[in-house]
């Protein structure tokens, strides 16, 4: 149950761009077509999911038991960038139609802040294995979530007369803090 | 590239290339923790610090590094850094550190410093590489300070934790939460935005 409960709050309540404000590079710079969008999402909550799995192991069975925690970060990030890599090479090995989908967005992933958000956030929360996996997968949908609601929302705003200096960036913020409000209705859903 | 004197490479972090309202690079801390003016100054601190030292030392070794694998070098400077200020605040502003939370470590994938590493560290000498990174931090500071400063008077009522305003004002609470720095940034960017064109009018 308290399983299910963290997935739902991972996606909803604790959304990683609306709450944490992770990702907002992606979710901004990618969110003008819808397919692009899922695209990116799709690729962000794969490499979240093994990130959540990889990290956890090597903070519980290297740097925790030899007292090497200040190294964290240093190897979150390296384990990051050479996962995305493998994970690169393998796709474009064993499935390339996913790969023309995915693979622009790959390298993109590795100084997406919400990959390492999720690393830091689940050592800092001390989640044991299964809860790092689900907060994982969760942060994951969650972020396509919102990153496939944006773009669906900006395609409409093409056709709409946006006054001149707000075109562009300006109005996706202010979009996103809409969205952001209308998140909040959840926050009642689990204490 | 035009020769450029040491003050144009400062002054152009502060407005032409502002990182934030400009470049849109560095969103996500821009966002988190602008909740408090104290927390701007932190995380602009901290950032600068990360920034001018990691700038200074990659356009020191940026002979040595091969160029296929720059990115990783560069990453594993700017994490060398990055842990120094995070153990720093730990260790002598613990209250800081925490409210900070995960934001400190996570000025290493802050893309202000890598691209300022790829697009100017690794091509200019160090003398200018600092002054460069200098007029960066400047002008994130500056942005945070603009957009924590009107987040943190309007949401408390209060500036570096002292009440400015009197009894009469009831607190948007709003503003201090998630929602308000997207919308708040959002404008702020439309301001900026109104005066270049202004400017290019004339």
């Amino acid at each position: 149950m308290e399983l299910v409960t963290l997935f739902i709050g991972a996606i909803l309540i604790n959304n990683f761009v609306l709450h944490y404000f992770l990702g907002i590079c992606p979710f901004l710079g990618v969110s003008k077509k819808i397919d692009a969008a899922l695209s990116m999402g799709v690729a962000v909550t794969f490499v979240m999911s093994i990130t959540a799995v990889v990290s956890w192991a090597i903070n519980h069975w290297i740097l925790i038991p030899f007292g090497l925690d200040y190294l964290q970060i240093v190897s979150f990030i390296l384990v990051i960038a050479s996962l995305v890599q493998l994970v690169e090479m393998f796709i474009r090995k064993t499935s390339p139609p996913l790969y023309q989908a995915m693979g622009i967005y790959l390298p993109l992933i590795t100084t997406n802040c919400a990959i390492m958000g999720l690393a830091l956030l689940s050592a800092l929360k001390n989640y044991d294995f299964a809860e790092a996996v689900v907060f994982g997968v969760g942060s994951g949908f969650g972020f396509t979530l919102a990153i496939t609601l944006m773009a669906a929302i900006r395609e409409q705003l093409e056709l709409a007369d946006v006054p001149k200096p707000f075109r562009g960036a300006a109005i996706a913020l202010i979009i996103a803090g809409i969205m952001a409000l209308a998140f909040f209705g959840f926050s009642g859903m689990i204490k | 590239m035009p020769s450029r004197t040491a003050g144009q490479d400062f002054l152009k972090g502060l407005w032409q290339e502002n990182p934030i309202f400009r470049q849109m690079l560095g969103m996500c801390p821009t966002l988190a923790i602008t909740n408090a003016v104290i927390n701007g100054i932190a995380m602009g601190l901290a950032t600068a610090f990360v920034l001018i030292f990691s700038s200074l030392l990659i356009s020191l070794i940026k002979k040595v590094i091969p160029n296929q694998v720059r990115i990783a070098c560069y990453i594993v400077v700017i994490a060398t850094f990055v842990t120094i200020a995070d153990r720093f605040l730990a260790a002598f502003f613990p209250p800081i550190s925490k409210s900070l939370g995960p934001f400190v470590p996570l000025i290493v994938v802050n893309c202000i410093i890598l691209g300022r590493a790829e697009a100017f560290a690794s091509k200019n000498s160090p003398g200018r590489s600092v002054i460069d990174a200098l007029g960066m931090s400047a002008g994130f500071i500056m942005a945070l300070l603009i957009l924590s400063s009107i987040r943190e008077v309007l949401g408390s009522g209060t500036f570096l934790g002292y009440r400015i305003l009197g009894d009469w004002f009831e607190p948007w609470v709003i503003m201090v939460l998630p929602p308000c720095a997207f919308i708040t940034l959002g404008i702020l960017m439309a301001i900026s935005l109104q005066i270049e064109r202004k400017k290019g009018e004339r």
